[in-house]
Order: structure tokens, then C-alpha cells, then sequence
């Protein structure tokens, strides 16, 4: 027994409690007693209790209906119940309502003694869990996304939303702005976060293989099957499917897909036997899915039943405030990976990253960093370190004289601040007349 | 000497199987030990329904003594205890009081149906006793196997620890005897 185990016995008659916190005190426990709910009570809210000894009839409220008030304060509590009188009714609905035990006055010591080293064990295992639940879950959220920008809180607004449901969920967005760790959060979030989510790639496999990976095959299904695989769908049981690049899927993959989906059924690649899973679908696309419905190519059913809920990721040029804290996550990640003593993205550095367009995303944004750490030295990245970002590339600064470069900078500061004048201003390092100066200056006309 | 721990016999054992376990206790606790005999009234302590009697009236006997300020006093009684949500319990003490009491009652063989071994008996007893007597110095059960202020909760446990406390419990013993108020007597080392 841990020393500090604390325990609460709730008991109407002063005699019971007494005696049991005079045994449990010598064993080193932390006693609390309580005559009646109420006292009992006023003790769960002033700490918590490793194990609640539990009258199961006193007089006002009974010990089964304190048992519920103490779930809903404490939904870990440890209670055993003691009664004079057992039936087998009060202890199968005590066990059923949670209770650890139930034991009949007068119980054998040793008995009690077991019984309450036994509690004090599983309720570390439960505690010893829940902590690593919540681990599990700060490290996912921690890790998957980052940016604070009012796009990306509205996605995870959306996120947040949609991923306690079983939607099926469509998310959108140009190459290498993090589709796949939009999903991921999404399953993270929802009560699936404990199954796989297994990733299908549709784009980047075959016809025939995206079928097989899908669905799994049978032994001798076809020239080079020579043993039964599962499939993804079969993975995913329980969890997750995540299919990525989804308008890539041929016409007969697609029908197919549909049926598994409506049905939660399929079969193997060659096989007959019709297998049931259970899973969530969560699919990302680059491409304009409603020009492919119109133009025959993707099936309007399945597009229907794939487009229930969906979420926009914005390009990174459209988020540009969101540059400085991706950057430095990447500096973090690779500086550590790579064992150097780069700890940041000097501002010369940081200014070249936020003029440049990103067309590649997030993902570009990453390879710049690697980059950049691999050839840069510590204690920061200077804008030498980025030579492949060239101004060619970059619109921002693409050609012109510098009113012309001042006038695109000022011209994006307000696109993506929604012309918001004050926020613009500070982000631009200049004040609010100065701005209005500019704007007027260079012609600049807030969007209809 | 002064006689600080007072052993009362009120079972039918003679006083002469307790004085070693009188001498024990005077090694452990560092305390004069005496031993007296003295009757307590079982009747008001017996409990019909449950064929046992009530290990805290007994225990009350005892602390109802106004003499008893400045000592401590163990009682050593042969009929089964019960405290009312136990089946039963070997002895209870008073944590860091003055009073407590232990049975013999479920410390013979006899009572599991076994050929009497008295000695046996009397080395459970004499745990037991100093077992007790340790709560009232205001030690709290141990969790090493050998040390006596270990938990029983069946005879066997008892079998299996010492009549004497392991280092860390003396330790706490000896720290508890510094701020005590009771004179100590110190003792030979061979003791």
C-alpha cells in the first residue's frame, strides 16, 4: 500500500466508522468519515479519495443513489460497498453502477485487507491510464498542427466539430498544405483515436493494386498472389480510412468503394466470403471533384456520400502570420534531428520566408527548412541559407522598382489581415496614418 | 523501577507464561514492564447475536482507570474479539494512547483443530502483545515480512514475522522515545 493512500468511510453509524478508521489508520491510510451523504459529499469536493467505503442504506439518501452524485464528481471512484444485510439485487445493480466490490458486515479481515489492496491496485492502473490517454492525445495535438492565423482557427473550429461524429469528411486543399494531418487530428479527436487509421494513397497506385490494397486478395487470386493478404479496409476496422487523393480513383474502384461504404461490407479480391468492418472514412482531394462529376469521371453518388462535411485548408500565401511559428516548429525538428545549434530564423531570414508565394505549401516550406539547416551554421538561419527561394520565383518581389515592391507587400499585408487597417499596420511596423498614406498613395482599394 | 507498561492478565493463562512476554516487551520498549492481574466485566462486554464480545468495551474498562495517565496498559484476555464490522481481529490498541488488548483466543492451534502447542501459543501472543503495544507508541503497520509491527490478519501471518521491530520501525520507535514524556531505562547492549 502506498503511504498516502487516502480513504473515505461513509457510514450513518458512528461505531462502524470509528472502529474501520481506527484499522485502516494503522494501516497507514489517510481516513476521512462521513455520517451521512451530505458530509460525504462536502469530503469528495475538498479532495480526492483512493477508495470510498460505501454504507449501502443510511437514512436521507441512500448509499446507491450517492454512489451516482460521487461518479459524477469523481468518474474514477474506487467504492466498495458495506451493508448489513446483502441481497443479491442491491450488489449485481452496485457492480453495474460501478462499484469495485461489496462486502456484508461483519467482513473477515483478511477478506477486507485483500480487497482493498486489490482496489487501490486497479485504481492505479486506471489512473496510471487515463494519464497515458491524455499523453496520447497532447502528443497528437501538439504534433499535428500548427498556426494561429483566423483561417487555420476556423479549421480547427471544423475539426473540433466533426470529429466527435462518424461523418464522413472531405477535405480540400492545394498540395502540401497537410491534408493528411488534418485527418489525422480529426482521428485523434474522435472516439476511434484508440484503432489505426490506415492511409490509402489513391493516386499513387495502379488500378489493380489500388483494388488489392484496398480489399485485400485471396490466395491465387491473380499471377503473383500467393498468399491471402488483408486489406486496407479490413485495417481500418475499428477505425479510420483515410483516402487521400480520392478523385484519382477509377470508375470500377469507385463503385466499389461505394458499396463498402453504404454497406460496411466486401469481400476479398477473389474470394466470396463477405467480411463486415467497421470504419470512418475521411478523404482529401487536390483536385475541382464537382468538374469531374460533371464531367463523368467521378461517380456523383459516391462524390455525394464522400462530400458530407467539408474543410478548406487555405494555401500558406493566404496565411502568410502563420510563416513564423511553422518555421521555427521545422527549425526545432531538424536542428534536433540533425544534432545542430540552429535555434531560430534570423528576421532577415524570417522576412524572406513570409514574401515568398509558397505554391508548394507547407510541405515546400519544410524542404526549405531541412535545407536550409543542412547548409546554414548556428546559431540562426540567414537569409543565405535560402538561395533556392529565388526572387524569381517569388511574386512579391518579382520585379520593379522598390515602391513597386513596398506597394505588393502593403497590398498582401492587407489581403491577409482582411484589411483589418490596425492589425495590418502593426504587422507592417508602421502606423495607422502611414498606412492610410500608402493605401491612398499607391491606389490600393479594399475588395468588394 | 518505575513500572510504565502495565501487562494485566485477565485470562486464564498464569502470570508465568506471561513474565517472558513482560521481559519481551521491557527489551522492545525500552520501558519497566510490570505485570498484574485484574478482572474485567465480560458480561457487559458479550454480544448474544454474535456469540464474541466487543474488543471496544473492553478497551473502554480499561481507559475508564484514572491511574492510567503517564502509562501505558495492555490487556491480555482468552475470549474472542470482535469490533462490528470485523468477523473478528486479534487485538486493537489505541494509536499513540494508552490502552490496549489482545487475545489468545485465536492464537492456539486448538482453535484451527490442531494438537495444542503451547509454546507456539505463547511466541504468537508475545508478537501480538508487542504488536500492539507498538500502535500505542504510535507505530503504523509495516510492510516488511519480518517485522512485528507487520499486519496479521490470519495466525500464519503471525508465524511468519519476529517478536521485534525492523530497523526502520525502531527508528521511529527510538525517535518517538526521545519526545516521549515517560522516562527511559537503558539497556544493556547484550539485551
Amino acid at each position: 500500500m502506498n503511504s498516502t493512500s487516502s480513504l473515505l468511510i461513509i457510514d450513518d453509524e458512528s461505531i462502524v466508522r470509528d472502529s474501520l478508521s481506527k484499522w485502516f489508520h494503522e494501516d497507514g491510510f489517510h481516513v476521512g468519515t462521513a455520517e451521512n451523504a451530505a458530509a460525504a459529499l462536502r469530503h469528495l469536493q475538498e479532495q480526492r479519495w483512493d477508495i470510498i467505503l460505501l454504507d449501502i442504506k443510511m437514512p436521507g439518501m441512500d448509499g446507491m443513489e450517492l454512489q451516482r452524485r460521487i461518479m459524477e464528481i469523481d468518474p474514477h471512484a474506487t467504492i466498495i460497498f458495506i451493508t448489513a444485510h446483502a441481497s443479491v439485487e442491491t450488489a449485481v445493480e452496485a457492480l453495474k453502477r460501478g462499484a469495485f466490490d461489496y462486502v456484508t458486515k461483519p467482513v473477515d479481515p483478511d477478506h477486507l485487507s485483500h480487497l482493498v489492496r486489490n482496489a487501490l491496485k486497479q485504481r492505479g492502473l486506471a489512473l496510471e491510464n487515463v494519464k497515458l490517454k491524455e499523453h496520447v492525445t497532447e502528443f497528437s495535438r501538439i504534433d499535428d498542427l500548427i498556426g494561429e492565423s483566423p483561417q487555420m482557427k476556423k479549421v480547427y473550429e471544423l475539426i473540433q466539430t466533426v470529429a466527435p461524429t462518424d461523418t464522413t469528411v472531405m477535405i480540400r486543399g492545394e498540395s502540401g498544405t497537410g491534408k493528411e494531418l488534418i485527418a489525422r487530428a480529426i482521428h485523434s479527436h474522435s472516439r476511434r483515436k484508440y484503432f489505426p487509421i490506415v492511409t490509402v494513397n489513391c493516386g499513387a497506385l495502379p488500378e489493380g493494386i489500388l483494388e488489392s490494397e484496398l480489399f485485400g486478395h485471396e490466395r491465387g487470386a491473380f499471377t503473383g498472389a500467393q498468399y491471402q493478404r488483408k486489406g486496407r479496409l479490413e485495417l481500418a476496422d475499428g477505425g479510420t480510412l483515410f483516402l487521400d487523393e480520392v478523385g484519382n480513383i477509377n470508375m470500377k474502384t469507385q463503385m466499389d468503394l461505394l458499396r463498402v461504404i453504404e454497406t460496411q461490407q466486401f469481400s476479398r479480391v477473389g474470394g466470396n466470403a463477405i467480411l463486415n468492418t467497421d470504419f470512418r472514412v475521411i478523404c482529401a482531394t487536390n483536385k475541382d471533384l464537382e468538374k469531374a462529376v460533371a464531367d463523368g469521371t467521378f461517380r456523383e453518388d459516391l462524390y455525394y456520400r464522400l462530400n458530407v462535411f467539408s474543410i478548406a485548408i487555405p494555401p500558406l500565401r493566404e496565411r502568410k502570420s502563420d510563416i513564423p511559428s511553422i518555421a521555427n516548429y521545422f527549425v526545432k525538428k531538424y536542428s534536433q534531428a540533425m544534432g545542430k545549434q540552429i535555434a531560430a530564423v534570423s528576421s532577415g531570414a524570417m522576412d524572406v520566408l513570409i514574401r515568398y508565394d509558397w505554391p508548394g505549401n507547407v510541405r515546400e516550406l519544410e524542404n526549405a527548412i531541412e535545407r536550409a539547416i543542412v547548409i546554414g551554421k548556428p546559431p540562426c538561419i540567414r537569409p543565405e541559407d535560402l538561395p533556392f527561394l529565388s526572387p524569381a520565383r517569388n511574386s512579391a518581389n518579382g520585379s520593379g522598382t522598390l515602391a513597386l515592391v513596398e506597394r505588393e507587400h502593403i497590398a498582401a499585408a492587407l489581403t491577409e489581415n482582411r484589411w483589418n487597417i490596425s492589425r495590418s499596420a502593426e504587422i507592417l511596423g508602421i502606423d495607422r496614418v502611414t498606412l492610410y498614406n500608402k493605401i491612398a498613395k499607391y491606389g490600393l482599394q479594399r475588395p468588394a | 523501577m518505575t513500572s510504565l507498561i502495565h501487562i494485566i492478565n485477565a485470562s486464564h493463562l498464569p502470570d508465568s507464561d506471561l513474565q517472558p512476554i513482560a521481559d519481551a516487551v521491557e527489551r522492545v520498549f525500552r520501558r519497566p514492564v510490570r505485570l498484574q492481574r485484574r478482572p474485567l466485566d465480560y458480561e457487559r462486554a458479550f454480544d448474544d447475536s454474535r456469540g464474541q464480545f466487543s474488543s471496544g468495551i473492553l478497551l473502554g474498562q480499561l481507559l475508564a482507570d484514572d491511574n492510567l495517565i503517564g502509562r501505558k496498559e495492555i490487556v491480555v484476555v482468552d475470549v474472542d474479539l470482535f469490533i462490528p464490522v470485523l468477523t473478528f481481529i486479534f487485538g486493537e490498541a489505541q494509536f499513540e494512547g494508552a490502552a490496549a488488548i489482545v487475545s489468545a483466543y485465536r492464537l492456539s492451534d486448538e482453535f484451527y483443530g490442531l494438537p495444542t502447542d503451547h509454546a507456539k501459543l505463547l511466541t504468537r501472543l508475545e508478537k501480538e502483545v508487542v504488536h500492539e503495544l507498538g500502535h500505542t507508541f504510535g507505530l503504523y503497520h509495516c510492510h516488511q515480512f519480518e517485522c512485528v509491527m507487520r499486519s496479521s490478519t490470519y495466525v500464519e501471518e503471525i508465524d511468519l514475522k519476529q517478536s521485534t521491530p525492523c530497523l526502520e520501525c525502531r527508528r521511529l520507535l527510538d525517535r518517538k522515545n526521545e519526545n516521549s514524556s515517560l522516562p527511559e531505562i537503558r539497556l544493556q547492549e547484550s539485551l
